[in-house]
């Protein structure tokens, strides 16, 4: 991105941080409702020797359900793609258990996994497995025919084709189901910390919150945020990394111009 | 030699062709000239397992099969380069995806040395598809099909998407190339001047249901001068045949 791409956003965010700190100063707002944004940043960084061990543990959760979601997501995806008939029965399955409010089961995962990390490695693989699933498998199925027919004339069997076809040919809509699964995945570790944990951000905001230590709980959504930027910003970078041919069209491209 | 007995193929109520039969002789090039819709690309479906025949036998050196995949290369109109591998690797594409190719690769490579040598592509090799012209990506099309290293090559419409004399010049390495190679060669094409420039037998084909109307061996050899009152005379039958054929579908 361009320095200049990044000036619009850039101001917005100032802009919106002046006006929210000008408003609880100006209105007199308490901070245990509302504090200001530079009451914030100061907490969340003073606060930094309280809040990282919290962060460690959340984080270690999130990277759990993601390794584990891969491990699982990419052979069912590779495995639905190799056997339709095993897809059409398993694809109702699959929709019908994103219907199921995940949040309502993060109760029933601490009376069964107990209010260790493991509970709320489960909430996160949970969400994180479907996106990953169906990106990657619709990502296979979006070969085109005449390259499959290619590559039988020259004799590939499926593991030879789905090694030098489908699974490139898939990559760029694996990443994108994966850099939504990523993001969201907080959503689910921080959501099972809540229901019952000893530790984590999830938890953290929790007590501060009883305790009206309102900028903290603000610290904490802070973190949080930061930590699913860098996860985002990780698997774009991977994502980079993996796919290079992406940057290559696109020197090529600038060099046209 | 390749053999096709009795393949009949219908979509829905529509017969495509019925009890059609072709024989290829070995070591030579024949083109099938036809009018548009009139089967041809449904008959190298059929050939090549995307689509299969509802009756009727494919043999190829006197043994049934089901398609020609692992029998022969094939080419056609796109270039079908994966954008994400270079040309070289592109090219070296049919070596890598046999089984336990990689003890070959080293020949492999030699050979595809040479062939990009003889097509023009040398110090390309490392180039993306994306970083260089039409032509030039079918041109390592062309250098793909080679490395299939099969007896047979199927060709649909290989040079239609080039510009004239891109064309030309890629026609003439198609001649050179099945020279030295001594294939076997099918090739569909819509260009009667390509067919007259290519072909040792020329078929033509009537369409619904698709049926061989007429065989030409132009007997002048390679490369041809099309002034000859042969090709003049062959090229007035194939046009006024495809025009009554033409008038038949709309008709």
């Amino acid at each position: 991105m361009k320095w200049s791409d990044m000036l619009f956003p850039s101001a917005l965010i100032l802009g919106i941080l002046v006006l929210w700190e000008a408003f609880v100063r100006v209105m007199n707002i308490p901070a245990f409702i509302l504090p200001p944004p530079s009451a914030i940043g100061f907490c969340a960084v003073i606060k930094a020797p309280l809040i990282w061990p919290h962060a460690l543990t959340t984080a270690l959760e999130i990277i759990l359900g993601i390794v584990i979601a891969l491990g699982t997501a990419i052979p069912l995806a590779i495995f639905m793609f190799a056997r339709p008939g095993i897809e059409k029965g398993l694809s109702p399955f699959l929709v019908a258990s994103q219907a199921v409010p995940v949040f309502a089961l993060a109760p029933l995962l601490v009376i069964w996994l107990g209010y260790g990390i493991w509970s709320k490695v489960f909430m996160a693989w949970v969400i994180i497995f479907f996106p990953i699933t169906v990106s990657l498998l619709s990502g296979l199925k979006s070969c085109d025919p005449d390259f499959r027919r290619l590559f039988t004339l020259m004799g590939a069997g499926f593991w030879m084709k789905l090694r030098l076809l489908y699974w490139p040919w898939a990559l760029p809509q694996f990443f994108s189901g994966l850099k939504v699964g990523v993001t969201v995945a907080t959503i689910g570790a921080v959501i099972g910390e809540w229901v019952g944990a000893q530790k984590g951000l999830g938890y953290l905001m929790i007590q501060s919150n009883a305790r009206l230590n309102t900028e903290l709980v603000f610290a904490c959504i802070l973190w949080l945020s930061a930590m699913g930027l860098g996860l985002w910003a990780l698997v774009g970078f991977a994502e980079k990394r993996i796919m290079t041919w992406k940057n290559n069209s696109f020197i090529k491209r600038k060099d046209k111009q | 030699m390749l053999e096709v007995q009795g393949l009949a193929k219908s979509f829905g109520l529509q017969a495509i062709f019925k009890n059609f039969s072709l024989y290829l002789p070995q070591g030579r090039f024949t083109v099938l000239v036809g009018p548009s819709g009139c089967g041809k690309s449904t008959l190298f479906d059929c050939l090549t397992g995307m689509v299969c025949p509802d009756q009727g036998r494919i043999v190829w050196q006197g043994n049934a099969t089901a398609h020609l995949g692992g029998v022969a290369a094939y080419m056609q109109q796109k270039d079908m380069l994966l954008p994400w591998l270079t040309l070289g690797e592109n090219a070296l594409l049919p070596v890598q995806a046999k089984p336990r190719a990689l003890k070959n690769m080293k020949q492999a490579k030699e050979k595809l040395a040479r062939i990009f040598e003889k097509i023009g592509l040398t110090g390309f090799q490392t180039h993306y598809p994306d970083q260089v012209s039409g032509g030039m990506r079918q041109r390592c099309a062309l250098a793909r099909t080679l490395m299939f290293d099969r007896d047979l090559v199927l060709l649909d419409e290989p040079l239609s998407a080039l510009d004239a004399i891109t064309r030309r010049e890629l026609q003439g390495l198609l001649l050179m190339l099945q020279k030295e190679f001594g294939k076997t060669v099918l090739m569909i094409t819509h260009d009667i001047e390509e067919a007259l420039t290519l072909a040792d037998d020329i078929i033509l084909l009537g369409s619904a249901p698709m049926a061989i109307l007429e065989r030409f061996q132009p007997r002048a050899s390679k490369p041809r001068d099309f002034s000859l009152p042969e090709f003049m005379d062959i090229k007035a039958r194939i046009l006024s045949r495809l025009l009554t054929e033409k008038e038949k579908i709309q008709g």
